[in-house]
């Protein structure tokens, strides 16, 4: 017995220490392991740098932009002729048209986009669901400059049998289009705040007998609130820095935006229109377009910080 | 006015009809029910009339000539086959940069990163990188790329640029991906004396592939269609030439040259069309609009596919 025990234990023991690595391979997978997570947080790193690329060609142009033109006449002349005989730089001009535009855009794409969530979070049962929210995908993955075609030559034709003052460029159609591009984004990001909301919420709700809308409007979107309006802020944020279809459907004359019903460039619009010519480089129509981003950066950053602010903030409510 | 007569007792119920109230809520359910469905019936109809719009003005248009030709002045000789011929360079250029770059800093951020103050910058920066609109990235890429590092208004440029936009897309797909595994996946690898790497190369990557091929084709997708970027870097509107093919009939065979040629693409020639006043140039930029619309639907519609098959198979 003891002899035969004593060979078991020399042949496991045998075989363990065929099982056990060698050093020197087990030095090559940490050398691996160690390179392996060096590369990756580099290329996590590469974002930030992007962020940073971005923040410094901005500004550098623009603080060459600012030598020339002093930043007061930037913000508050009302006249934007960068290349005219004598130009001028008044930022407020593109401001407003990406502003009224924009605004249009939410003005389709809120009501619609909060009712279209509500459906589909609160009465769509699943097989509706599951059909509609690949064809949003669909709509929202549809290139922009497919939308300027539509808006152009599509639905301003129509829109001008109805509005006869309705200029070929105008602001109004592409306000309308931008919004049916944002309500996909729109309807997804309010949605999933508005599952978020606990069904023990819903349940009560229902228990003290409210009916589905009544849940909606008293329990849902008060619970979801914060979440509902970072979409729209997004909402806003996209359509701000929306491009293609302004530039194809809006005009491209720079003036202060009265009259959704006639053309006006957006800051998007303008950048495009110059950077189709050929610009000389340090020119200061070159730099316009850096200052002109500038601007449009800084809005869109401004919201996207608040929208991320607020989405984090239903993640901890919840 | 029965409900009255029941409780005579609580005077100041005596002008509440509840009945009436009850109907009432549920006749606005009823009809909220209503609304929503119109306007999702509306909104997939402007989905629908945009299809149609383009398969009305542009399918006619459509026919071999139309991809074997280059740009022209007339309208019925020009064709979209440089443009093509640079959509296809450039979205090899994005992919090859994007995939690589996004699937590596998703894993960094799924499984190594540290809860510190590095991740967390790093977390905002990503989700506010998704937001900043693509003709910033143009700006980014004809500041840094084509001004300051004197890289030419190139097909490397247009790659680059379009892959740092779709980063974000592919980041969070990646770690999506990452983040459905379920945890004995990594325990049984760590079990069986997988360090972390061997974890992340042998099993989780291989188990994430289907979440990761998904998002590359939505970012794709994305970057096919994406105009504003490329004109700002100064994508060229007319080319009447090819970029020098990578296959050599003389030794190395391989030529690398077409990666540093100008370029234009699909869109672009879309957009330069469109911006004509004669209607010929309308009907070719319907025809390049229904190819461009084709392939984004075919290649959203693949994504949707593979995630619904994810999602069945769990």
């Amino acid at each position: 017995m003891s002899v035969a025990q004593e060979s078991n234990v020399a042949a496991s023991a045998i075989g363990r220490d065929n099982l056990r690595p060698s050093e020197a391979f087990l030095k090559r997978r940490r050398l691996l392991a160690l390179t392996m997570q060096a590369i990756l947080f580099l290329a996590a790193a590469l974002s930030v740098l992007v962020t940073a690329g971005i923040v410094y060609v901005l500004v550098v142009e623009s603080a060459k932009f600012f030598t020339h033109v002093p930043i007061v006449d930037f913000l508050f002349d009302t006249q934007w002729t960068p290349v005219f005989e004598n130009p001028r730089f008044g930022i407020i001009t593109l401001v407003s048209g990406t502003v009224v535009s924009s605004l249009i855009a939410l003005a389709v794409a809120v009501p619609l986009g909060t009712i279209l969530a509500i459906y589909l979070s609160e009465y769509a049962n699943s097989t509706v669901r599951e059909v509609v929210k690949p064809c949003l995908e669909l709509l929202a993955g549809i290139p922009t400059v497919a939308f300027g075609y539509f808006a152009l030559l599509f639905l301003t034709p129509i829109f001008q049998i109805f509005i006869p003052t309705l200029s070929g460029f105008n602001l109004l159609v592409p306000g309308i289009v931008m919004g049916i591009m944002i309500l996909p984004y729109i309807v997804s990001v309010s949605e999933d705040a508005m599952r978020a909301v606990p069904a023990a919420l819903r349940e009560g709700a229902y228990a003290l007998g409210y009916t589905k809308l009544q849940t909606a409007t008293r329990v849902i979107i008060p619970g979801a609130f914060s979440g509902v309006t970072a979409a729209y802020i997004l909402g806003m944020s996209r359509a701000v820095g929306e491009t293609m279809v302004v530039a194809i459907a809006a005009g491209q004359q720079a003036r202060i935006a009265y009259n959704p019903l006639e053309g006006a460039a957006t800051i998007t619009a303008y950048i495009v229109q110059m950077s189709l010519g050929d610009l000389p480089h340090d020119s200061l129509a070159y730099l316009t377009i850096f200052a002109a981003g500038l601007t449009l950066f800084l809005m869109t950053f401004i919201f996207n910080i608040v929208a991320f602010w607020l989405r984090r903030k239903y993640r901890e409510v919840y | 006015m029965a409900t009255a007569n029941i409780q005579p007792v609580t005077p100041l119920r005596e002008h509440i009809d509840e009945g009436a109230l009850v109907r009432k809520a549920n006749r606005s359910d009823s009809r909220f029910e209503i609304i929503g469905l119109g306007v999702l019936i509306v909104t997939m109809l402007v989905l629908l009339s945009l299809i149609m719009d383009f398969m009305v003005d542009g399918l006619g248009r459509i026919d071999g000539a139309f991809f074997i030709n280059y740009p022209s002045r007339r309208p019925e000789q020009a064709g979209i086959l440089s443009a093509w011929v640079g959509t296809l360079m450039i979205m090899t250029t994005t992919a090859l940069l994007a995939v690589p770059l996004g699937v590596a800093a998703g894993v960094y951020l799924e499984e190594y990163a540290p809860k510190n103050f590095i991740t967390n910058v790093i977390e905002i920066n990503v989700t506010n990188l998704a937001g900043v609109p693509s003709i910033i990235y143009g700006l980014l890429a004809l500041g840094l790329f084509v001004q300051t590092f004197k890289m030419g208004q190139t097909v490397l440029v247009a790659g680059m640029t379009l892959s740092l936009l779709i980063l974000p897309i592919i980041i969070v797909a990646t770690r999506e991906a990452l983040r459905s595994i379920p945890l004995e996946t990594r325990e049984a690898a760590f079990g069986l004396g997988a360090d972390k790497w061997q974890t992340i190369r042998m099993y989780l990557l291989p188990a994430a592939q289907p979440g990761i091929l998904t998002g590359a084709i939505v970012g794709m997708s994305r970057a096919i269609g994406e105009t504003a970027p490329l004109i700002t870097i100064g994508a060229l509107t007319f080319i009447a030439f090819l970029p020098p093919s990578p296959i050599q009939p003389e030794f190395p065979f391989l030529s690398l040259e077409w990666i540093v040629s100008p370029f234009t693409a699909m869109p672009i020639q879309m957009f330069n069309w469109i911006s004509r006043p004669q209607a010929g140039f309308h009907i070719n930029a319907a025809a390049t609009g229904l190819i461009l619309l084709a392939m984004t639907l075919l290649m959203n519609g693949a994504a949707i596919w593979f995630r619904y098959r994810i999602r069945s198979r769990r």
